[in-house]
Parts: structure tokens; sequence; C-alpha cells
């Protein structure tokens, strides 16, 4: 379809009245395409009641039922609670799908050359997105379900079988009065009690954390890459991959390579001073 | 003497009866059976308390387990069975120390020694929960990697984040409850950093410890928060998680 002028005057009205580029671009558009209609002398806008009934009347005796001329007056009288006759409904059905034997459209001039008309210009957000596009999906039961249940399964019988063969550890009773050499946090503390070697505690144990909790949190904020293909966010896995090693260094570093008074020894020369 | 009811006859009466169709949905396979048909496999998903957690279909390349590992699934699962093994241990632990009475040091010497399955089921807490600590974490790579934190999922992720947190503090809480030199030890060195904390180090130190040193209030203080406060906060930020990742329309990709 060829593109529409826009009416210069209608847009200029409308986007000094402060309406949006778009929208004041498709009323100017249609403002035209009334003025067309207008030039031409067709109908434009709604239509007086009046009108609308003789059309429907108009319409009703054109195909308003299969018996020929003594159906029109059964067809134009009203149905009760507005519905439409069994008749009725069956021609508007033909005549949508285009089965009316040469009888206009609904709604279009029988001399007009269009097929369509404009009814209405809806904002693309005003529409509800419905993206229901067709995925592969399976039923979780059994599929999904029987692969949880292996894990959980899987798993459990780790458990069961390290804690049989390993015991926890248990030390002598608290004492407040004996520092054990070396005194270290649960592993996973490990890399700040690194930390704490470098910087002082202040930094290793409450800013740096702080941060990296905070930073960790924001990343799905930070990260306008709307892509999750590993081949266009090769800066967002190579920063995660930075900080996790980093991170690893430094809790196998605390677990493993510091000894009594927390300096540095090799666990194969100076053994393991590492407890669970 | 009348014959003995048929299979069958007691299968109907069974299922036919008023309390056995109060518990089971209509549409439930323990109505009306279980055939293995399009309709059965939605209403095993639709008419189960897994409904909560999971849809009646899910994407396929979820299904395959280089894509999860099963992380996720697998904290939870250890999540449960560190409580189930928790309760087990709290019957018979009291969180009681001070000179003269070092209650959880003896309780936890009897849970070894006297107790059934005491020493398997104190095991299986204390490497459940080194375990979980470590899912959790692989969990948050696997997740950072495949970019699932992206719109529309980034809230979960933040609730992700929140729920490490509390699993470290879980973790963390426990460690000092055996009462032995190792844990008063670790949680002395860990405690001492949050008392440099700017502005309000001294005092965080000391609601945390419930003193200005460990002692037998911070002990007590710990066992509240590791078997109650911090289960109680995490089983509402899991809630929030789990039917966040439904909402957000169920695993992400595929890549």
């Amino acid at each position: 379809m060829a593109e529409v002028e826009m009416d210069q005057g209608v847009y200029d009205k409308l986007i000094a009245a402060g309406t949006s580029e778009r929208i004041a671009r498709a009323k100017a558009k249609a403002a035209t395409v009334r003025a067309e209609k207008v030039a031409a002398g067709q109908e434009i806008g709604p239509k007086s009641a009046e009108a609308t009934k003789e059309k429907l009347a108009e319409f009703r005796a054109n195909f308003g039922g299969g018996g020929g001329g003594t159906t029109t007056a059964t067809a134009v009288k009203e149905a009760p609670s507005g519905r439409l006759t069994p008749e009725e409904r069956a021609a508007r059905v033909a005549a949508s799908l285009g089965q009316t034997n040469g009888a206009p459209s609904i709604g279009v001039p029988s001399d007009s050359k269009h097929t369509h008309r404009l009814l209405a210009l809806v904002p693309p957000s005003g529409i509800q997105q419905v993206s229901d596009k067709q995925q592969d999906k399976v039923y979780t039961w059994p599929h999904l379900l029987i692969v949880e249940f292996v894990a959980l399964l899987a798993m459990g019988a780790v458990l069961l079988v390290s804690s049989y063969f390993l015991d926890a550890t248990f030390r002598d009773l608290a004492n407040p009065n004996l520092t054990p050499n070396p005194s270290k946090a649960p592993w996973y503390f490990l890399g700040l009690q690194e930390l704490l070697r470098y910087f002082h505690p202040m930094v290793a144990g409450v800013t740096i954390p702080g941060i990296g909790l905070f930073i960790l949190g924001g990343t799905a904020y930070f990260d306008k890459n709307p892509s999750a293909k590993p081949e266009n966010r090769k800066f967002a896995s190579m920063a995660m991959t930075f900080f996790l090693v980093l991170w690893t260094v430094f809790v196998l570093a605390g677990s493993f390579f510091r000894g009594p008074g927390f300096n540095w020894v090799w666990p194969w020369v100076d053994g393991l001073f590492f407890e669970l | 003497m009348p014959s003995l009811p048929s299979w069958s006859d007691v299968q109907k009466n069974v299922q036919d009866n008023v309390i056995w169709k109060s518990i089971f949905r209509p549409g439930s396979i323990y109505r009306k059976g279980y055939r293995d048909t399009s309709r059965d496999r939605a209403l095993a998903a639709m008419n189960n308390v897994l409904y909560h957690l999971h849809p009646v279909k899910v994407k396929r390349h979820g299904l395959k387990l280089t894509y999860t590992y099963c992380l996720g699934g697998l904290s939870f699962f250890l999540f449960v069975v560190l409580t189930i093994t928790g309760i087990f241990l709290m019957f018979f632990y009291t969180p009681a120390a001070g000179a003269g009475t070092e209650l959880a040091y003896q309780d936890m010497r009897n849970i070894q020694a006297s107790v059934n399955f005491g020493l398997l089921v104190r095991n299986m807490h204390r490497w459940g929960a080194h375990l979980m600590v470590f899912t959790v974490f692989l969990h948050m790579a696997r997740v950072f990697y495949h970019g699932a934190y992206k719109p529309p999922r980034e809230f979960n992720w933040v609730v992700g984040v929140i729920l490490l947190t509390l699993t470290l503090l879980l973790s963390f809480t426990g460690y000092l409850l055996p009462w032995d030199q190792l844990a008063v030890w670790a949680v002395t060195v860990g405690t001492e950093m949050m008392g440099y904390t700017p502005v309000f180090g001294r005092q965080v130190q000391f609601v945390l410890l419930g003193g200005a040193v460990i002692g037998p209030n911070t002990l007590l203080r710990w066992y509240v928060l590791h078997v109650l406060f911090v289960p109680f906060v995490t089983v509402i930020f899991l809630a929030v998680h789990f039917w966040r990742i439904r909402k957000d329309g169920g695993i992400s990709g595929p890549l």
C-alpha cells in the first residue's frame, strides 16, 4: 500500500499540543485519508442511528435467510434479547468468509475499491503482548521428577557414605585461655582471613566483603547486555572467572598454605593446618 | 460364612470413601488410577504439592544434566536433610556452657558415643553443611555463566545472593555449637572481623556475642539464631526464590 501523506497542519497542531511524535504522525495520516474521502463524496465517521438501521435492513434483505422474499420480514424482526437468528449468523459467517456472491462486505460501501477499512490506530504498547511461542517442552512427570529423584538419591548416598566413613571434627573442650596455633575461621571465610594479612581488618573484614556482596547482588542491574549467549558476553564471563579464581586462590592459600602464626607454609613440607 | 470381598471391591470402596476423596483432589492419580497418557502425566503434576515448584511442562533443554547440574535442587535437598538431621540433634543437645556446666560439650560427646545413630547423624549434619555452602556457591556460578540473572530474573538473582549470605550465616552460627576448641576459636576469628565494622563495630560485636568475649551467652544466642531465626528467614526467601523461578518463566535458556 502506498504511503499516505501526512496532513502537516494537523501534525503541527498535535505536536504543539504535546502529543507524541508517533501518535501525531498516525493521526495526521488519518486526517489526510478523511479529507480524501470527503473530497470523493464518501461517507466518513460514525453513521447516524437511522443510517445504521437502514444498512442493517439492507444487509438482512440481501442475505437474511434461505427462503427467498418471505424471510425478509422475519429476518428484519428484532430477535429477542438482541441475538441474531441462526439464519443471520450463518449469513454473517458466509459474508465474513467472502462467500457473499458479489454482495458487499460488512462496513465497506459496495462501490468502494478498498477491501479493508481502518478501524483504529493503537499504539503497540496498548496491545497486550502475548508471546506464546511454541517451545520444546516435556512433561514434568515423569521426565523432570525422575531426574531430580535420581540426583537426590545420588547426593543422599554420597552424604550417607562419607558420613559413615569420615567422622566430623571434635576437639577438646573450649578453653578461652588456650589459643590454638593457628586459629582459623571456617573454610569459606579463610579467603577473608588471608586478606587480613595484606589489609587493615576494617578493609579485609568489612569493606571488601561488603562491596563484594553489593556488586554481586547488583550484577543483574549493572549488566545491561541483553544477550545470554556466551559468545556475546565474553567480558562478563572473563570478569566472573577472574574473581572466582582469585577468591579460590585466597581460600586455598588461607586453608592449606598458612600454618602457625598464620605464616606461609608449604603443605607438603610442613603438613596440613586445616580442619573442616 | 460370607466370602471375603475381592481386591477390586476393596479398592473401589476405599477410593469411593469420603475421607479418601477429601485427601486426593478430583483428577488425582490416587482417585482413578494412572495410565501413561498425556492427560494423566499432566494430572500427576497438577494434583501434587510439587505443583508449587514445577509447572505441568518444562523446557526440554532444562532436563540436560550439564545445564543446571541440579545444583539449586541439591542445595535445597541439603537444606531439607540439614533440617531433619538438625531436629534429630536438637533432642540431645543443650546450649549451655560455663565453668562446671559444660552441657553443650557433654551432650556432643553423648550424641557421638551413646545415642543410636548419633555419630552418623552428626557427621551428616556437618558434612551436609559444608556441602551446602559449596553447592550454593556453584549454583551461583552456574547461574552467572548462563546469564540467567538477566531480565526478567534480576530480582531473583538478588534473592539468591541473600540466600547465599544466609547459607553462610547458617553454617557459621552452627560452627560454634559443639563448643570445642575448633568451634570457639574459629568463631573468635570470624567475629573479630565484624568488630571492625565502621562506627558500630563494638556494638555489632557485643550484640553478636552477647558480651565482650565469647561465653555462655554467645552459645545460647547463636543456638537460637542457628535453629530458629536464620532458618525461618531462609525459608521465607526460599519461598520467594522458588515462586519467582516459575513466575519468571521457569528455567532460563536455551542459550
